[in-house]
């Protein structure tokens, strides 16, 4: 059996939506270096929409197509409903991550809601702090 | 092109290897043990090949013990040379800090049974300074244990000083010697070497199969108790075709040893030329202190295994000290040793060549290792934070 499903190793070789939006009315980024994964997520949003979405990732295979996956489920959505996006939508979109790639489905979540978080902050919007995890909420970096 | 570049990790098995093998696994499978000729011939067919590997390191036959391959070769070594200290009183241990996990697991478990272990570092070249070893010899020192060659940045470490160390010092001396064997030239006497440990899927040979050398006068103890074979030094019955095989691939690979080294220096060199011209690379470990097949390199802004997924697509088999291929947190313990950080530690890549290697392929691998590392850091935020000068460039 392969390492990663099908949609996964898609999502890994064409990444949808890569790149940066200059002006950006959202960006959010997590993760760091040294343990081996960054996620940086870019918004165009207007109306309450978001209209466009891109990202960039340094990591393994199954960082890049959760980032990749994660920006597609989201694109043309309404804020409040990215904000309802799950790592675990994200790996099941994916096929399945194998259960130590978790944590890549984790930060593309955190790193959309990184990037909402900036929005709101960004344009005085009031929202509950608790709908945003903190990135040690996955446990990976305490292995 | 399909090229495998990860001869480090295990090496197709030579024809001569297979068709050594084969009989042992037809119509002469006797049990080495018993009296009948089926048997008798298993067992001459292991003495045989007991003595071909004896010859090739300039021991004789009855220092070789065959072993399920070089982890339990390394944990018996290890764990006898402790068992002879602690009759001592002796309890302490000296290795280096970029040995393979078959070693440093098994002094772990020595330090919790009570041993103290000195694990010396390395310096920037990845190679181990004999005078550093001298100074942290005690009297209380009952094993030194350095591999011959890194298994992940190739650089091969000063065995024959630390022998004549050890010599002095009447200290036992273990060196894993899984990537050496059936690539350098091999000398037990020369070396100094009281335990050698090696494997034979590494030089061509079937997996599951290797030995331990433990010169005359080491008193080895078991792994695994049961019958009398390999001299009651290691019960089970013998793995005959698998080590007919090994013995095999070893003659081979000794008879062609000098011209493949010298063929894969050159193709090595070539690599290294090619791969250093990526702005922000840095090889890993001596230019020229190395193994003729290996190649190392950490690349900044790109993570290893996204970049070994994207190589597979393109036909290159090779590995990465990422810690994405480890299923663990930390990158390599051998690229911490040399002072690479974390962040550029995961951005690594190792290419070990085979004996049929070509000049041709080398320049692929080139362009495309090239071409794949530009395109992982068209998208990584790390290299834009790298170029844009919000972090400074490391290597």
């Amino acid at each position: 059996m392969a390492l990663y499903s099908e949609k996964v190793m898609d999502h890994f070789r064409n990444p949808r939506n890569v790149g940066v939006i200059e002006n950006a009315d959202g960006v959010g980024e997590v993760g760091n270096a040294k343990c081996g994964d960054i996620m940086k997520m870019y918004l165009k949003i207007k109306d309450e929409v978001i209209e466009d979405v891109k990202f960039e990732t340094f990591g393994c295979g199954s960082a890049i197509a959760s980032s990749s996956m994660a920006t597609e489920m989201i694109k043309g959505k309404p804020v409040a409903e990215a904000m309802k996006l799950t790592n675990k939508a994200v790996a099941e979109a994916l096929d399945g991550l194998p259960d130590y790639k978790m944590h890549c489905s984790v930060l593309a979540e955190e790193a959309i809601k990184a990037a909402l978080k900036d929005y709101y902050d960004k344009n005085g919007i009031a929202y509950d702090e608790s709908a945003f995890p903190d990135c040690e909420s996955c446990g990976h970096c305490q292995i | 092109m399909k090229i495998y570049a990860d001869n480090a990790a295990t090496t197709k098995m030579s024809q001569t290897a297979v068709e050594a093998m084969l009989p042992y696994l037809t119509e002469c499978f006797g049990n080495p043990s018993s009296l009948y000729e089926a048997g008798q011939k298993a067992k001459e067919a292991l003495e045989t090949a007991r003595e071909e590997i004896a010859r090739i390191i300039h021991a004789s036959p009855r220092e070789i013990v065959f072993t399920s391959g070089g982890s339990e070769a390394d944990n018996q070594a290890i764990l006898s040379a402790a068992a002879l200290g602690e009759k001592k009183g002796k309890r302490h241990i000296v290795s280096t800090a970029i040995e393979h996990h078959a070693v440093l697991h098994t002094l772990k478990k020595l330090e919790k049974q009570g041993f103290d272990v000195t694990l010396l570092p390395v310096h920037e070249d990845g190679i181990v300074r004999p005078e550093e070893l001298k100074a942290a010899l005690r009297e209380d020192t009952c094993l030194v244990t350095v591999m011959y060659a890194n298994n992940e940045i190739g650089t091969l470490q000063p065995i024959r000083e630390i022998g004549e160390l050890c010599k002095e010092k009447g200290i036992p001396f273990h060196t894993d010697a899984v990537q050496a064997v059936g690539h350098l030239s091999m000398d037990v006497e020369r070396d100094g070497v009281t335990l050698l440990s090696a494997s034979a899927h590494k030089f061509h040979g079937p997996k599951g199969v290797g030995f331990l050398y433990a010169r005359k006068g080491f008193r080895l103890s078991n792994l695994i108790e049961g019958g009398a074979q390999e001299r009651g030094k290691r019960a089970g019955t013998e793995n005959v075709a698998g080590i007919v095989a090994m013995a095999a691939a070893l003659k081979e690979a000794e008879a062609n040893r000098e011209a493949t080294a010298l063929r894969l220096t050159a193709l090595r060199d070539r690599l290294i030329e090619g791969l250093a011209a990526i702005p922000h690379s840095a090889l890993n470990g001596d230019a020229q202190k190395r193994l003729p097949g290996n190649v190392n390199f950490c690349f900044e802004g790109i993570e290893g295994e996204s970049l070994l997924l994207l190589l597979d697509d393109r036909g290159i088999c090779a590995s990465s000290g990422s810690a994405c291929t480890s299923g663990s947190l930390d990158p390599s313990h051998v690229l911490l040793a040399i002072g690479r950080k974390h962040d550029v530690a995961h951005g690594s890549l190792r290419l070990t060549l085979g004996e049929d290697a070509t000049e041709e392929e080398v320049d692929y691998i080139i362009q495309t290792v090239t071409e794949t590392v530009d395109r992982l850091r068209s998208f990584s935020p790390v290299w834009r934070d790298l170029c844009s000068g919000k972090s400074p460039f490391i290597l």
